[in-house]
This record gives structure tokens, C-alpha cells and sequence, in this order.
């Protein structure tokens, strides 16, 4: 495996602080002697992330684990507050400005929530070719004929360019935000949530058109979902967070068959599946605790069927389990396999 | 056979706009057996929540159920005064909304609003309906319910908030509770503990119960009987098993094929073409006709309702060969 050439892109122990600042009156009240102080989120905390060229990585969790705020990290949307991020390789903040430019274009978004991420009072001709044109990828008078390529390339028709987004159904607007991505020739899409809210049968549409564009474009994805089987359709990779941190990744396959952190089989026994009659569902107990004050050692401890005295203290580190199986969890150390 | 809880016969609810009249529900009749949970699966539009709204008589206008009859008990709901459907929500039937917020009233404390509730329809003590809202919130599984009676909504997370919704729907021990994807903003841990909750719930209580979602996989789990909806019909219908493992409708298969499920991993998924069609114009005969890869041109005209066998029910002409599903 040490003659796999540099991932298209890494993050090096990015962490992810959000810190809310005192006000005036708590800095005042400070200097009185109260005890204010400043709260930090900790989103997302020392992850490591590296994805080659042509692969799938999805990542799983629930709402508040910091998948978001990764993606966010991985397409540059966010700067990492301890970390680094590498393109083919290089660290990206490194290289010169024009070459910084280059990789953000080669790094696209695609949101969840497409009525907040297309700009109301634009045409879709404009939404989808305004960048390029910016960029000098074409000229004005190109857009029109570029952006109807682009529409082509997602199964929408060129008579849809002079309409705004509200003219349009949710799947279309979905289609349309992949287009926008795809008009600056990305390499790398960072898709968060992007199917989740639509239709089941829009949903199987969209996520088939991922999988062509992915064919015809060359193109690596991260795949960030709250839904296992959409990510386990999708993936090659597989990356589970919890409280910020990763707590297992591994090939697909192998993480749904061989399960090895509590949470993650927590997770995967409460998929509702289509094959699953009659279940009574027997949940784990609680909720994901706030970020503002995760408990000490293992963040998931406190709902852990399986929790160890030691769980309390110790943070449990990554490790390679089995072969590219990666997992954090005190009970690998107890009872090697 | 015991009698069931509710039947609703032919009902048909119709929005009466300046553009057209969108026939959001046509022609839907079912019923649901004490202690029962019935699956009501479709995507947007397919008028699965209007359907809700119609039997709890909240549809407004330009809405309007224009036929059909709502049995409760025997009891029909269409031919209510609004004065005697008050007396019925809340009491007899409950309703569970997707986002808790729309049952909770952010500026009230918790034991404000379920004492509220417990004594609009019966005249008990407020300590009386202190206990009572204090069981229920203990019912749905919250921890330290007498802490919790004193907080506001905005200090819940949203899979609290939704258990407290639910527990106010539990207050009056109601016969029927109708649940509008109340577990879709929730994440999957949060949502199992919720469904275990309405399952015991149901089998303890033999409040029947009317589960609305897009999500097949939940329905799969929860649900004896299963209605699927496209475009204001109910196009099938039958128990779970029987659905599920032979679906006679295309439009079933096809949104059974569009769940990305174990096994099938990087292929294509089977999609249906196209997108549900427009209510408001929507075109002659099946409406699933544009999408379907079996219409022919006897598809022109509405298919009936048929009892394809003991059990099921079905709107098509040419259903799927038992022998197609895997």
C-alpha cells in the first residue's frame, strides 16, 4: 500500500474550535470577579481524512457530530484551527495565491437545503455560468450555450435557463445546484446531505446521477449523510463521527459486516431497512450530549452498553484493527481479536 | 372481527383555488383496527397529510372535504357541528406533527400546556392533571418528569420536544393518534427510541394508530397495514408482508427498487422516470401512467379498485407478475 500516490486531498489533524467570545458586560463582570468564560465547541477535533483520486469516502453520524463543520474544513469553506489540508499532496495554504485559487475551484459544494444555496433572484443560466465566466473558463457571450451543456449533463432541459429556482420541483433544484458545482471542471465534490431531502424515488434519480457524473467527470466525492443506506450504497469508505471525533472508518464492506465500535453497531441496528418486519426497536439510550461540554474520555461512554471504568478517563485512540479497518474503542485493547 | 376504530369511506378533499381545483385526496377509503398501526406511505403531494387533516377536520380553506364519511367509532366526523369536532380533537383523536413546534406553544411551560390540554376535555382538579401530564411525559420515556413539567419548549432538543408532543397527544388516552412523520427531522437513534415507544404504546393501549411518511423502511418496522398513495388515490393496499415482498402496484415496486438497500451496493439504483405529476391539471386516467414502464393504452382510463386477492386492494390494470419481485 506505500506505493499509493499522494490522496487528492488530506486533512491532517484538523481541529475545528468555534469559540463564542465574552460580550462587554461579561468581560466587565469579569473584572469584578465573576466567573465568566469564554465557550468553546470543540466541532471538530484532531480528524484525519485522506481521499484518492476516483474514490467515494461517505461520512456518518447524527446531527451535531461535526460532519457538517468537516465538510465545511475539506471544501475550504471553514479554516481549520489546528491542521492542515493537502491537495495532491502539497499543503494548500503553502502554495502561491494563483494556485490556492485553482484548488478551491477544484473542490466544489453541493448543499442540502438547495431553495438557501441558489440565489432566488437569478436565472439559472446565470446561476450556473456566472463562475465560469468569472474564472475566465469562458467568455460572456459563451455562457448561454456553456450553461445548457451543463444542464444537459444533469438530465435538465435548455429550456429551463431563463427560470429562477422557485419555478422549479425539489429534485430539479437539486440537479441544478450539482450543475452550478460542476461548471468550474471540479475534481472533488463534497456533497452534504445532498439527497436528503427529497422523495425516495428523486432521491434513487439523484443519487444515480452522482454515480454517472462520477463515471464521466472523473470524479471523487465526500458524501456526507445522516442515512447509513444511502452511504452504504455510495461509498467505497466509510468514516463514522461522533462528538467531533472519528470514532471508526473502514471500506464498506467491511465496516457493515464486521462492526466494531458500539456506536457505529448502535447506529446500524436502528436503521429502519425495508427487510426488518415487526421490530421492536430497543434503542440506545440518550442523546448525543452537548458539544459545549462532551463528557471526559470516550465521548460516547455515557450511552455505551459496554462502557469500562477506564471509558471514563482515557480517550480511546484510532487504531488499525484489522486491515484499513479502523476503530476507537478501549475494548479492541482488552480483547485483541 | 372487531369493530374498527376508524373507516373512512370514498373521502374526497378538494382545494378550491383561483387556478383550478386540486383533487388533493379522491376517493379514499380505509380502516384501522383498535391497538393497530397503519402505514400511510407516499411521497410529496400525494395528498398522504392532507388525508390527516381531512379526519381531523382541519382542513381550511379554499380547502374543503367535498364527500366521503368519516366513521369514529360510528360516529361520523363529516357530519359534525365544528362545535362537536372540537369536543373530538384532542379527546377521541390526536394528531403528532413532524415538527413539534407546531403542537407547542414556545412561550408556555410544559405543565401549562398539558394541563391545559387535560382540562379543556375533562373537568379534574389542576393538581389532578398536573399528575396525569406528569405520567404521560413519564410514559414517553423523559427522565425527571416533574423537573421537566416546569420547562419551556426551546429548553427541549428536538427529540424531547417531539416526545412531549406525543405525550400531549397520550393525555386524553384517545382511540385514535395520527402521526405526520413525526420521526423524519430526528436522527436514526432518536427515532428508534420514539418508534419503540409507539409501538408499546398501541399494543398496551389498543389506541389505533395512523403512521404518514415518505420513509418505507419505518413502515416496514412499525406497521401492520400498509397504504401507499400516489397523486390523491390510493393506488395499494394490504398488510405490510404482503406488500412489501409482492407488490402488485408498479408504482410500489418501483419505490421499494428506489430504497439504496444491502446488496445492491454502486449499482444503479431501479429509479422511476419522471416526477409525480401536478394535481392541479393532472392528466386523464392513471396518473401514475407517464412514469409507468406497463401502461398501455387501456391506462386512459381511471382504474377501479379491485381485491386482487383476500386482503389486498389495488388500482391498476396491469400489475406486477408475482413472479417479478425478487
Amino acid at each position: 500500500m506505500s506505493t499509493l500516490p499522494a490522496p487528492l486531498l488530506e486533512l491532517r489533524g484538523v481541529s475545528k474550535r468555534f469559540v463564542r467570545a465574552l460580550d462587554t458586560a461579561a468581560k466587565l463582570a469579569k473584572l469584578l470577579g465573576a466567573s465568566a468564560k469564554e465557550e468553546t465547541v470543540r466541532a471538530v477535533d484532531a480528524v484525519d481524512l485522506a481521499v484518492q483520486a476516483g474514490e467515494v469516502v461517505g461520512l456518518v453520524g447524527e446531527s451535531g457530530c461535526g460532519k457538517s463543520t468537516l465538510g465545511r474544513l475539506a471544501a475550504g469553506l471553514l479554516a481549520p484551527s489546528v491542521g492542515t489540508r493537502l491537495w495532491r499532496g502539497e499543503e494548500i495554504v503553502l502554495l502561491p495565491a494563483t494556485a490556492q485559487r485553482d484548488v478551491r475551484l477544484k473542490i466544489q459544494m453541493i448543499f442540502q437545503d438547495s431553495y438557501a444555496s441558489l440565489n432566488p433572484r437569478m436565472r439559472v443560466t446565470d446561476i450556473v455560468g456566472e463562475a465560469p465566466v468569472v474564472h475566465g473558463m469562458i467568455k460572456q457571450r459563451e455562457q448561454h450555450e456553456y450553461a445548457t451543456q451543463m444542464l444537459a449533463h444533469v438530465g435538465l432541459d435548455a429550456s429551463l435557463l431563463e427560470r429562477f429556482p422557485h419555478q422549479f420541483s425539489g429534485g430539479q433544484r437539486a440537479r441544478v445546484g450539482i450543475a452550478r458545482a460542476l461548471a468550474v471542471k471540479p475534481e472533488f465534490l463534497v456533497c452534504d446531505e445532498a439527497v436528503a431531502a427529497l422523495d425516495v424515488s428523486i432521491q434513487a434519480q439523484v443519487l444515480n446521477l452522482f454515480m454517472q457524473l462520477r463515471e464521466k467527470f472523473d470524479l471523487t466525492y465526500l458524501f456526507i449523510s445522516h442515512d447509513m443506506g444511502v452511504v452504504q450504497h455510495v461509498s467505497d469508505r466509510v468514516f463514522v463521527m461522533y462528538l467531533g471525533r472519528v470514532i471508526e472508518n473502514a471500506p464498506t464492506a467491511e465496516i457493515f459486516a464486521r462492526t466494531n465500535h458500539p456506536y457505529t453497531k448502535a447506529l446500524l441496528a436502528e436503521v429502519p431497512r425495508l427487510d426488518a418486519r415487526k421490530k421492536s426497536f430497543v434503542a440506545i439510550q440518550g442523546e448525543i450530549p452537548s458539544p459545549l461540554d462532551p463528557p471526559h474520555g470516550c465521548h460516547f461512554h455515557p450511552r455505551c452498553p459496554q462502557v469500562m471504568p477506564r471509558c471514563r478517563i482515557d480517550q480511546p485512540v484510532l487504531r488499525e484493527i484489522a486491515p484499513l479497518h479502523f476503530s476507537a474503542c478501549h475494548l479492541n485493547d482488552a480483547a485483541p481479536s | 372481527m372487531t369493530e374498527p376504530t376508524l373507516r373512512v369511506e370514498n373521502l374526497h378533499t378538494h382545494f378550491f383555488t383561483r387556478q383550478g381545483v386540486v383533487k388533493a385526496v379522491e376517493d379514499v377509503s380505509f380502516s384501522v383496527a383498535p391497538g393497530k398501526i397503519l402505514g400511510l406511505v407516499g411521497e410529496s403531494g400525494s395528498g398522504k397529510s392532507v388525508t390527516g387533516y381531512s379526519i381531523m377536520g382541519l382542513v381550511d380553506p379554499p380547502g374543503r372535504r367535498v364527500a366521503g364519511r368519516i366513521l369514529l367509532g360510528g360516529d361520523d366526523l363529516c357530519a359534525m357541528t365544528s362545535e362537536q369536532m372540537r369536543s373530538v380533537r384532542g379527546r377521541r383523536i390526536a394528531m403528532i406533527f413532524q415538527d413539534p413546534m407546531m403542537t407547542l406553544n414556545p412561550v408556555l411551560r410544559i405543565d401549562t400546556q398539558m394541563i391545559e390540554a387535560i382540562r379543556a376535555h375533562t373537568s379534574v382538579s389542576r393538581v389532578v392533571a398536573r399528575e396525569r401530564a406528569r405520567d404521560a411525559l413519564a410514559q414517553v420515556g423523559i427522565s425527571a418528569p416533574e423537573e421537566r413539567l416546569l420547562a419551556y419548549p426551546h429548553q427541549f432538543s428536538g427529540g424531547m420536544r417531539q416526545r412531549v408532543a406525543i405525550a400531549i397527544a397520550l393525555l386524553n388516552k384517545p382511540e385514535l393518534i395520527i402521526a405526520d412523520e413525526p420521526t423524519t427531522a430526528l436522527d436514526v437513534t432518536i427515532q428508534a427510541q420514539i418508534l419503540f415507544e409507539m409501538q408499546t404504546l398501541a399494543r398496551d393501549s389498543g389506541t389505533a394508530l395512523i403512521w404518514i411518511t415518505h420513509d418505507l423502511s419505518v413502515i416496514a418496522g412499525l406497521a401492520d397495514e400498509i397504504c401507499v398513495m400516489y397523486a390523491g388515490r390510493i393506488v395499494e393496499q394490504g398488510t405490510v408482508d404482503a406488500v412489501l415482498d409482492a407488490p402488485l402496484h408498479p408504482y410500489t415496486h418501483g419505490l421499494i427498487d428506489s430504497v439504496p438497500s444491502r446488496g445492491r451496493r454502486g449499482e444503479p439504483l431501479r429509479q422511476i422516470p419522471g416526477m409525480a405529476p401536478s394535481l392541479l391539471d393532472p392528466a386523464q386516467g392513471c396518473a401514475f401512467r407517464e412514469r409507468c414502464s406497463r401502461a398501455d393504452s387501456a391506462c386512459i382510463d381511471q382504474p377501479a379498485l379491485s381485491i386482487p386477492i383476500a386482503g389486498r386492494q389495488l388500482r391498476c390494470f396491469h400489475p406486477m407478475p408475482s413472479a417479478a419481485i425478487a
